[in-house]
């Protein structure tokens, strides 16, 4: 066990401090002192918020940022959803991607560099299943891998790692993460316990019987399980229910958020208790309705119809978010991500939909973010097949612990301990408290050609040249399922160019992907095998 | 670290123990010993399998019983079972009533439906659901009086587990209405699967598969041989039969082939008939993975072809028999014992249950029958641990407490109640008809928490606010009162003896045995009494006294208030413990 781990879990942070440390005596200093702060290494003291946005039932990220360089495959690939080139919405300084036409909120913040778009996030074998796959999203799991923690819960036990125990603390007041709604989040769930809290409005709580429950304690039974469990959260609710409509009230004006819009009406929620003094690190926001297999556009009129609507509330949630934490002065501490267990097909269906896919975008926004589009729009072969899908170029893993490490300043071992595995470092947020957070390269333009193939298409064996600038180096070979099925090198390069060959002899005919990954740059290129 | 902390609060609570229920304390000492190193099994070490219990038969085991099987325990419904053998009443409830309920009415006016859709010549009062009306008003109408109706239902069960069958197979076959928006199409599928609660499952599969509502709610009547839709073919195999944990399981190109298999089936809005479309059934033929040992399906073209490719895929599912078999039954587990399935409890429980159900071609009432009546299921362990989901909790409130709700004489205020009950079971985050998605709800799926996701910061307060209204103010509409009425309550408590609800200590036991499935220690026993019966004296006859004035004269609303506010705050007070939400 790590040393500030000891103290953390041996001291309740509320109390005075009655032990020596390091042969000082402490006792005179309150627990906010930055001497025994830093004598404990006690929990990284940060006023910033990430905010992360559900969109419910995988939503279909090729009519969201819509790749205009590439926009005749797009349109063979799907031409009664597709969303006529004249009507996206361009963004500044590309003319290679853009956004739905109604994300014109989106437009706006892209525009004033406080949105940064990463492209065709996902992972390796991606599962096609709506709750296989959120649970992925949420615990941060391999494809294969089932985890019963979540992410952000593992995050904020390293932070916090008595929780709940003898909490709230004076430190820490205030709930550790709030999920805004009646359903509380996987991906919260901490090594232990819950590690966040699940409210639908600040300012009404319950008051719970004085004495929660009998003297007696429960036995280790299943019953005595499930009672200690509820009567954790009454006593939770009453507890740091105090705290939040204490919040909640300081904040009496705010900026307008349509009424008829869930998702605004739930970051409204997130941007008063963010400016009431709330020292909770993490919100959960989410919405619904993305599952669209049929009819999400109209068929007169592609930018319209269902999927539309989504766009615009999800645009103009974000929007009136971001203008409000403004108005509040609050924007310097909060960025957010929107995330969905899976993008759609390449292919639309008959019914004026598509079906579950796999890689999509991710939208992370604030005037703290690293503005811009990272990676490149996805590969689209000809001739698509109707269970082709978007293949990753960055692990959603990849993101989060970005954020982890530069906006919560969140160290490399920990880090380890959080993410569980090593995922590559790309610049997404500008903290500066994190000091150099070890983001050594930009990614590179998204006109340079880093990989390519020869012959292509191929019969059996095509050779693969990549162009590295040095360090770690990975080449994959994905099929269209977006299953690995070959890694041809995984090693350190010093910076220069190198070829190696996939030998496809047995692979069925069909489309692959080449996926380069060098640092925080990554490109995708499709090869096709023929007879 | 998980480990460590369960055993050090397992030592400091044993010295507490012996305020315990003395049985509950030496099963519980001879089975912390077990070894294991699985996390729960501290908890949960269960040797009991499948034999027929035994055991004693009083209240608690029968309450164990009907809570888990009806929705509540009811005092003449305990008595009633208890004059039976354990066996004998396991029976009685696996037989279920051949008939329907009646079906949900009118409750609704006209307005703003169009004056020419069907639904106008349906009168007030009378059914709507022999009459297709397309107009979107009407059906929004008609989809809260199916709700409405549904929850009724559920009030108002007989005493057989069909209408918890009902809602487990629509928590495991889920569709909702907000999607296939049509009230007829939600009471053909409820319809189905009150009809099919303790039926055949493999004939269930094949009814739901051509469903209207399912067609309708997962795509099938867009299912198109040049657009294959894989909605239904894929929940087929992950929700409904295999589940996704098997390995090797079903591949993503069976869930193509399988949607390829059941193109071509529509719905005729006009009159909400199913028909076949030829011209889009992929007539060629779909070879499947080496999980179904390469199982090829010949195409084909007309109606009887395309109905026997369906039977031909349902066989294909139904030939890996351990894997559907033990899925539907650690399904059926979780709903009626415990989210937590040991390594013990697959070899003596979910393994033994899953052979019943092949070898007796996918019946569900045998293996119910044997599951219900084991000493698995009255183990101690296996008590008291349920989470009652929304439904569960609001109905059980209803029946257990006979809260009083117009007949159907008087349908308008009877739907105004049951709509009522319904709208806070939504607000707790359980909407009938309305699972939130084809996963069903979260509390029989989510690992970890299972059952625990029905409690959280903002539905537990919810569930508290309810509890409060309906004893202390109720809900009054059209000047209606649904309300608590405790001294009916305590009255039905004691049905041999007027006076016997006058021992205050006779009195608390006895509401506790009905209203809790967990012990509570003789320090709270005590302290209530005082506190609530006694209003803070020390003297039991105080309370004596209180209820023989009101015995003595019924008509008095001075004696009659006396112990009417004191067993009002009793019961308050019980419902608002941490115990009460468990079953």
């Amino acid at each position: 066990m790590k040393r500030r781990d000891f103290f953390k879990q041996t001291l309740p942070a509320s109390v005075t401090l009655p032990a020596i440390l390091n042969g000082f005596s402490v006792k005179a200093f309150t627990n906010a002192s930055p001497l025994v702060q830093a004598l404990m290494g006690a929990t990284t003291d940060t006023d910033k918020v990430l905010v992360m946005i559900q969109l419910n039932g995988g939503n279909d990220g090729l009519n969201m940022v819509i790749p205009i360089d590439t926009y005749s495959a797009y349109y063979n690939a799907r031409a009664n959803i597709a969303i006529a080139q004249n009507k996206i919405l361009a963004l500044n300084g590309t003319s290679k991607t853009g956004l739905h036409p109604s994300m014109t909120g989106l437009q706006t913040l892209y525009n004033e560099n406080k949105l940064a778009i990463v492209q065709a996030v996902g992972y390796p074998s991606p599962n096609f299943s709506h709750f296989r796959a959120t649970d992925i999203w949420m615990t941060a799991s391999d494809s294969n891998q089932v985890l019963n923690t979540g992410w952000i819960g593992r995050y904020l036990n390293v932070e916090f790692p008595n929780y709940p125990n003898g909490y709230p603390t004076a430190q820490m007041p205030d709930p550790l993460a709030i999920q805004i709604g009646s359903v509380s989040s996987l991906a919260l769930q901490g090594p232990v316990s819950g590690m966040g809290m699940t409210i639908s409005d600040p300012t009404t709580f319950y008051q719970f019987l004085d004495e929660i429950g009998d003297p007696v304690p429960v036995p280790p039974t299943p019953w005595g399980k499930e009672l200690a469990y509820i009567r954790m959260i009454m006593g939770q609710t009453e507890k740091y229910g105090d705290a939040i409509r204490a919040a909640a009230q300081k904040v009496t004006s705010q900026g307008p958020y349509n009424s008829n819009n869930d998702l605004a009406q739930q970051l409204r929620i997130v941007a008063r208790l963010v400016k009431g003094g709330l020292k909770t690190r993490v919100y959960m926001v989410s919405t619904g309705g993305f599952d669209t297999h049929s009819s999400q556009v109209e068929a007169a009129d592609t930018t319209v119809g269902f999927h539309a609507k989504l766009m615009a509330r999800v645009s103009d949630a974000i929007k009136s978010f971001m203008d409000d934490l403004k108005g509040l002065g609050v924007e310097d501490r909060v960025i957010g991500m929107t995330f969905s267990e899976f993008g759609r097909r390449i292919k639309s269906n008959s019914s004026l939909g598509t079906d579950h896919g796999a890689a999509a975008p991710v939208f992370v926004f604030g005037k703290n973010v690293r503005p811009g589009i990272i990676g490149t729009n996805p590969a689209i072969p000809n001739g698509v097949s109707s269970n082709a899908n978007v293949v990753h170029q960055y692990d959603f893993r990849s993101i989060y612990a970005s954020i982890l490490k530069q906006w919560f300043c969140v160290n490399d071992t920990d880090l380890q301990t959080i993410m569980l595995q090593n995922f590559q470092n790309i610049p997404i947020a500008i903290n500066t408290a994190c000091g150099s957070t070890g983001v050594d390269d930009v990614i590179r333009g998204d006109g340079e050609q880093l990989v390519v193939n020869y012959p292509n298409p191929f019969v059996e064996n095509t050779k693969i040249t990549f162009n590295t600038k040095g360090g770690h180096t990975l080449v994959q070979v994905m099929d269209t399922m977006g299953r690995v099925i070959k890694t041809l090198t995984d090693k350190v390069y010093t910076s220069g160019t190198y070829t190696v060959t996939l030998e496809g002899y047995g692979l069925p005919v069909g489309v692959y992907y080449a996926r380069f990954q060098n640092g925080s740059t990554q490109q995708v290129r499709p090869m096709l095998k023929t007879r | 670290m998980v480990l460590r902390s369960h055993k050090a609060d397992y030592l400091k609570q044993s010295a507490k123990i012996n305020l315990m229920d003395r049985r509950e304390f030496f099963t519980l000492k001879r089975r912390a010993a077990a070894p294991s190193s699985k996390p729960y099994a501290g908890l949960r070490q269960i040797y009991a399998g499948l034999n027929a219990y035994a055991g004693t038969w009083t209240t608690k085991e029968v309450a164990h019983l009907l809570k888990r099987t009806m929705f509540g325990a009811k005092k003449e419904d305990i008595d009633y079972f208890l004059g039976m053998s354990p066996s004998q009443a396991v029976d009685v409830l696996l037989t279920v009533p051949t008939g329907l309920p009646a079906p949900p009415l009118k409750n609704y006016d006209n307005t703003d439906i169009d004056p020419a859709d069907g639904d106008i010549s349906v009168a007030a009062g009378t059914t709507w659901v022999n009459t297709v009306s397309a107009d979107g008003t009407a059906n929004g109408r008609r989809v809260e009086s199916l709700k409405a109706w549904w929850v009724g239902t559920m009030i108002n069960q007989d005493r057989s587990i069909r209408e918890r069958m009902t809602l487990f197979w629509h928590n495991h076959f889920s569709t909702e209405t907000a999607t296939y928006e049509r009230g007829t199409y939600g009471y053909r599928y409820s319809t189905l699967l009150r009809q099919s609660a303790v039926g055949n499952f493999k004939t269930l599969v094949k009814d739901v598969t051509q469903n209207i509502a399912m067609l309708r709610y997962l795509n099938g009547y867009l299912n198109t041989a040049t657009a294959p839709d894989e909605n239904y073919a894929r929940e087929l195999q992950e929700l409904f039969t295999l589940g996704k944990e098997n390995s090797p399981n079903y591949t993503e190109d069976d869930v193509y082939a399988a949607a390829r298999v059941l193109t071509g089936w529509r719905i005729k809005e006009e009159d909400e008939t199913i028909f076949f479309k030829p011209a889009d059934h992929d007539k060629t033929s779909k070879t499947f993975s080496a999980f179904y040992n390469g199982t090829t399906i010949a195409g084909r073209s007309d109606e009887a072809g395309a109905n026997a490719e369906i039977d031909d895929l349902l066989n294909m599912i139904f030939s890996k028999s351990v894997e559907v078999s033990e899925f539907i039954v650690k399904k059926l587990y979780t709903w009626f014992c415990y989210y937590t399935i040991d390594a013990d409890t697959v070899t003596n429980v979910i393994k033994p249950l899953a052979q019943q159900f092949r070898d007796g071609g996918w019946e569900i009432k045998p293996v119910l029958a044997t599951l219900l009546k084991s000493e698995h299921f009255f183990d101690v362990l296996n008590q008291g641990c349920l989470i009652k989901s929304p439904l569960e909790m609001i109905i059980m409130m209803m029946r257990e407490f006979q809260v009083a709700i117009p007949d159907s004489s008087d349908y308008v205020n009877q739907y105004n109640m049951w709509e009522y009950l319904h709208s806070q079971a939504v607000v707790m985050q359980q909407s009938i008809a309305d699972p939130p998605s084809v996963s069903g709800w979260p509390a029989y799926y989510q690992i970890p928490m299972f059952y625990e996701m029905w409690i959280n910061h903002d539905t537990m307060p919810k569930r508290e606010l309810f509890i409060d209204r309906l004893i202390v103010s109720g809900y009054t509409r059209n000047n209606i009162k649904l309300i608590i009425e405790p001294v009916e309550f305590t009255k039905k408590l004691f049905p041999l003896s007027a006076t016997a609800p006058g021992d205050p200590n006779a009195l608390i036991n006895a509401a506790v045995d009905l209203l809790y499935r967990v012990p509570i220690s003789d320090t709270l026993k005590a302290s209530i009494k005082t506190s609530f019966l006694l209003s803070g004296q020390t003297q039991d006859y105080y309370w004596t006294n209180a209820w023989s004035a009101y015995i003595g004269a019924p008509g008095d609303m001075t004696t009659y208030n006396i112990v009417y506010t004191r067993l009002r705050d009793l019961y308050n007070y019980l419902m608002n413990l941490a115990e009460y939400q468990l079953a």
